[in-house]
């Protein structure tokens, strides 16, 4: 079986609100104090293939990235999480590309990667960015490779033929027959927390091979493609202000504190019916 | 002529999801002076047909019965073959939040040639492009996109647009038959999580609890006070990722998006990923013992109080108030 995780680089959605600032030319957030750092759904899809690695044996999973050249870093830490090998797609030209493009790149370069070393049984994405959120890229991935996909997977477990996938709906967890070669876009759950790397690991994801290739190696050398904003652009972004004036409850004695507290619920309560 | 198209699973009936992308593509396509149309995944009931039909200039229904448990790679193909029997010509397509439609949306946009976009809390035509509002950055960020290829396909924070209004005629009704291919991702069983009372997205009051609570036992105190005002219970990702309550209870931009009428977040700071689960709230009630906590920057009344002292107590007083 081979398996291939798709990652994605982003400024570390964790800086607290107050940090956060818009640079308004780029129509994005401003680096600031902010790391790079790996999607969290993109280190869930490595762990969740990592796992499904040790249950079914001969499974090697390759990671993929289109990035600047920053993002090896993100590569590199998934090789040292045990990761086989990865592939660097560089990328040129606007920094936050759409979906389509996105999914475009993607595409190409699992195809490219399949001539060398074989078809990918399964292509794990994460199922949205902790930056733009928009969660466009599987649905987009799969399309272009003609292939199935079912979203929300939490766990992925060899089956007779086929692969079993979990995932969360709506409504509960939903079992699935997978028959390869498919992509799933993959949420977190408590049993796919990324491990973190070994010390000798670490050591060893430098002799791993890394490939990088150009858009111009995958035959996507366009204006279309640079651009990365024939499907959408953000024409415009900015940080809310809609704060609104909190009235807090007064009073000398926690008694009457909460006596107001209940008696604005009380009324909310009984103006619903 | 341009049109408007609103998707939905017949299985989910007319519910307040529905009723939000109906009302949000009526206004769309009075906007374009266009119909709105409504494509049906699946058996529907007569009385969700009708609601339908009340709302909307065209309803199709495909209803195939093997779309009833609805299989995503079958309801992709059956919104394909609905879009294509409604004329084609739409601006826009508008789909709901659940997990099948947030799936079929980028998807069906690739295969009608025109672009998509997730989550949008509001939408508007500028010339030939769809404008979709929506947040970015875990919540910290608005941002408008611009949609440059037609049709539109956008799925909708539904519950958060007004229903749609009831037309003066129904429109007309037709059924499709659809040739449906074999899925090649087959869903084969479904864990339905326990569901007491309403869907938390359908509640008209939710009571949340944080990571603040420190552990399962303190929900049990909440649930007391839920069911003093009928409420259905919610908690934030740290609460759900620390397995102190199930993962369908998370508010959040991960988890369910709510819209109650009153949402009480308890020991719950308001990180930027939880504002954007209940921002569509109407009116916020916290319950914190950080007076700086961002969650009483998005509250209409709150008390600055360990949850411990004010929850039984409060509860107590709801009781004797109810008489």
């Amino acid at each position: 079986m081979r398996v291939l995780v798709c990652l994605k680089q982003i400024l570390d959605p964790d800086v607290p609100a107050r940090d956060f600032e818009i640079d308004p030319a780029a129509k994005a957030a401003k680096r600031g104090g902010a790391n790079l750092v790996t999607n969290i759904f993109c280190e869930n899809a490595i762990e969740t293939a990592l796992q499904f690695r040790e249950a079914a044996a001969d499974a090697k999973i390759t990671a993929l990235c289109y990035g600047e050249s920053t993002a090896e870093d993100c590569l590199r830490k998934a090789m040292a999480m045990t990761v086989d090998e990865a592939c660097l797609v560089q990328r040129d030209g606007n920094t936050n590309p759409d979906a389509a493009a996105v999914g475009r790149v993607l595409a190409a370069a699992i195809q490219r990667l399949e001539q060398d070393g074989g078809p990918f049984d399964a292509v794990l994405v994460g199922r949205e960015s902790g930056d733009w959120g928009t969660g466009q890229t599987g649905g987009a991935l799969a399309e272009e490779l003609g292939r199935p996909v079912l979203g929300f997977v939490e766990s992925l477990a060899p089956g007779n033929g086929s692969v079993t996938l979990r995932r969360q709906t709506d409504v509960g967890i939903e079992v699935a027959e997978a028959e390869p070669p498919f992509v799933v876009t993959i949420t977190n759950n408590e049993d796919n927390v990324p491990r973190i790397p070994k010390t000798r690991d670490v050591m060893m994801s430098y002799r791993k091979p890394l490939q990088k290739l150009s858009l111009a190696d995958l035959g996507l050398d366009s204006d279309e493609i640079r651009s990365g904003s024939s499907n959408f652009e953000v024409e415009e972004i900015f940080v809310p202000t809609d704060e609104v004036e909190c009235e807090l409850a007064e009073g000398d004695t926690l008694d009457e504190r909460v006596d107001q507290l209940a008696r604005k619920i009380h009324e909310v309560v009984a103006s619903i019916g | 002529m341009a049109n408007v198209a609103v998707c939905v699973l017949g299985s989910f009936g007319y519910d307040r999801a529905a009723q939000g992308v109906a009302g949000a593509g009526r206004a769309l396509a009075e906007s374009v002076g266009g119909e709105l149309h409504v494509l049906v995944v699946g058996p529907a009931e007569d009385g969700a047909v009708a609601a339908l039909s009340a709302a909307a200039d065209r309803v199709l229904i495909g209803g195939n019965e093997e779309l009833r448990d609805v299989q995503p790679e079958q309801a992709l193909q059956a919104a394909e073959q609905l879009h294509a029997a409604g004329g084609g010509d739409y601006v826009a397509v508008l789909l709901s939040n659940d997990t099948y439609s947030q799936e079929i949306a980028p998807r069906l946009a690739y295969r009608l040639g025109g672009s998509s976009m997730a989550d949008a809390a509001a939408i508007r035509m500028d010339g030939d492009h769809l404008l979709a509002q929506r947040t970015a950055y875990g919540g910290k960020a608005i941002s408008i996109y611009r949609l440059k290829k037609q049709p539109s396909v956008v799925w909708l924070r539904a519950r958060g647009f007004e229903p749609a209004p009831e037309q003066a005629s129904a429109g007309e009704v037709t059924s499709i038959d659809l040739a449906l291919d074999a899925p090649r991702i087959r869903i084969t069983g479904r864990e339905v999580a326990e569901q007491e009372g309403v869907r938390l997205e359908d509640a008209q009051i939710i009571v949340s609890g944080g990571r603040g609570l420190g552990g399962p036992e303190p929900f049990q105190e909440l649930r007391r006070l839920a069911n003093t005002i009928g409420a259905e219970q919610g908690a934030s990702r740290a609460a759900c990722d620390a397995g102190w309550v199930p993962p369908n209870w998370q508010v959040g931009q991960t988890g369910k998006k709510v819209a109650p009428e009153l949402y009480i977040a308890i020991a719950i700071s308001g990180a930027s990923q939880h504002l954007l689960g209940m921002g569509d709230s109407k009116v916020v009630a916290a319950i914190n013992t950080d007076a700086d906590a961002p969650i009483f920057k998005h509250c209409s009344f709150g008390i600055v109080e360990d949850y411990k002292q004010v929850v039984p107590l409060l509860t107590e007083k709801l009781q004797a108030m109810a008489g």
